[in-house]
């Protein structure tokens, strides 16, 4: 294999497992012997094996969310030996690696947790609240026209860049997962602060925070205090600063807006 | 619902309360701490009784304690909806979770850093507050209430004395947390000021709590049960108390 360590040698892990029927159903941690890992296998991979022996044994495989296995969809959603997407920082669940653990670890696998992520089963979660509060107003419905020309639309460098950080956002939820408060808003806040950047934001820019910012607090998530747990464990690297732009955007829509209700 | 309860029972409008009331509440505790220093005043406790008699008479100080009354009670009932609805938020902990990696102590217990101080000020406020203003306290040279004593006494019990450390090391970390955060809430970050901003709150939570906790510590260990300095360090307070002049 390309890229291997021929030194590597394979890893014998005893995992501990959240295993949940369904969302109505009391889960518990189960103990897992997983052996002959090899260091150059993603986490995810290593859960492959696991459940490849499952079904080998009859045994019901545990259920997670992943999809490309690229970093890039936010599908995957572990908190690995407490911490959301395991120990490393700036990485997804799938981009961390077996290397990072030793022979003989315990490692403990637990689905995000926040009353508004119910779990479907075992360590997959149902983010749709993330979905709701995007179609509250985390887009543009102007009409835009056609494609339009490259630098028609002047926006300079230093605020395009910064609206593409805000945009990097994939939405795994980890800043929910990681929060005391399971509070959503550094995912809110990245939303909000990329289309306030951005001209084609600025039509919908208050009724957007007032809509999404109302969404966030029905769907229960809890209320941002400043710990910043959500920033440090973000695998895209959302900054804290986006929560400042959304509590200005906030203030200032709520000032000023014709919204009277 | 109109528009201006809905904004501040929002979770963010309910933030900006708690924030704005913060800083509030950091501005009485300049007030208190500079007016307290006259504690140190070597002269049996006049100019502290004049201050006091001040204080507690003058109509807008009086107006104004109004103000402090309603500053603390919001703070602390937002805080308290907020934190209530934070811990609703999630219902099935982690087994393992280990959020000391990723955040600060005190970000994670300011809950628990504010009761420590709640508990502390009914404290204070029946010692102190309650019993000048409405207790008998006995005339001193000038005819004022005579507080100084009352304080003095107060700081030469080691219980009490504790309490107050304990409570200023609980303010200390609040404040750590709190000063910052609340510019943070209240969307006033610039790449050019907020470092200067975590600065100024870093050293205005050490100081403030430190000039606190030194006044029960200075009575306890360093006067004699009339709030005279012991001669070890007396020499030094009339020094200071020169320069001052």
């Amino acid at each position: 294999m390309a890229g291997s360590n021929p030194n590597a040698k394979p890893m014998n892990l005893t995992l501990k497992v959240w295993r949940q029927k369904n969302r109505n159903s009391e889960g518990k941690i189960v103990d897992y012997q997983v052996k002959d890992i090899s260091p150059d296998m993603s986490f995810l991979e290593m859960l492959d094996v696991l459940n490849e022996d499952l079904l080998h044994r009859g045994e019901e495989p545990v259920a997670f969310d992943h999809d490309c296995r690229e970093g890039i969809c936010g599908s995957c959603n572990l908190f690995i030996n407490g911490r959301a997407h395991g120990p490393e920082k700036g990485t997804t669940t799938c981009q961390l690696h077996m290397r990072k653990f030793s022979d003989g670890d315990t490692i403990t696998i637990e689905p995000w947790r926040a009353n508004s992520f119910p779990v479907n089963k075992d360590l997959s979660v149902d983010r749709s609240a993330f979905d709701r509060i995007i179609q509250a107003g985390g887009y543009i419905s102007i009409n835009t026209g056609g494609t339009p020309d490259a630098n028609e639309i002047p926006i300079p460098k230093e605020i395009s860049d910064r609206a593409f950080e805000a945009a990097t956002c994939i939405g795994c939820g980890a800043c929910v997962a990681a929060c005391k408060n399971a509070s959503a808003m550094l995912f809110v806040s990245a939303k909000v602060s990329q289309l306030a950047l951005l001209p084609q934001g600025h039509v919908e820019r208050k009724s957007r925070v007032e809509n999404m910012v109302a969404q966030m607090d029905k769907e229960g998530f809890g209320a941002c205090t400043n710990i910043g747990s959500c920033a440090a464990e973000c695998p895209v690297g959302i900054s804290l600063e986006n929560i400042a732009i959304l509590n200005r955007e906030f203030l200032a829509a709520k000032a000023t807006s014709n919204n009277l209700s | 619902m109109s528009w201006i309860s809905k904004t501040f029972s929002s979770s963010i409008g309910r933030k900006i309360i708690v924030a704005i009331t913060g800083l509030f509440l950091c501005s009485f505790l300049v007030v208190h701490l500079i007016g307290n220093l006259q504690l140190f005043k070597n002269d049996d406790g006049v100019a502290f009784n004049i201050y006091s008699h001040f204080m507690g008479t003058n109509p807008l100080i009086r107006t104004l304690e109004w103000g402090l009354l309603l500053g603390f009670g919001f703070h602390i009932y937002e805080s308290l909806t907020l934190w209530r609805r934070n811990q609703a938020a999630r219902s099935v902990g982690y087994v393992s979770n280990h959020s000391e990696q990723n955040s600060k102590w005190q970000s994670r217990n300011m809950a628990l850093l504010g009761t420590i101080i709640l508990i502390f000020l009914l404290v204070h406020l029946y010692n102190f507050f309650y019993r000048a203003r409405f207790g008998e306290l006995d005339p001193d040279i000038n005819n004022n209430d005579d507080l100084y004593t009352l304080v003095v006494s107060s700081f030469h019990q080691w219980w009490y004395v504790a309490l107050y450390v304990l409570a200023q090391v609980a303010l200390c970390y609040h404040l750590l947390h709190g000063f910052k955060s609340a510019f943070q809430t209240l969307g006033l970050t610039h790449r050019k000021y907020t470092p200067a901003i975590q600065a100024i709150g870093y050293a205005f939570s050490i100081i403030v709590c430190a000039g606190f906790a030194i006044m029960p510590l200075y009575f306890f260990f360093f006067t004699n049960g009339q709030g005279e300095p012991i001669s070890s360090v007396a020499p030094l307070v009339d020094s200071i108390n020169l320069a001052l002049k």
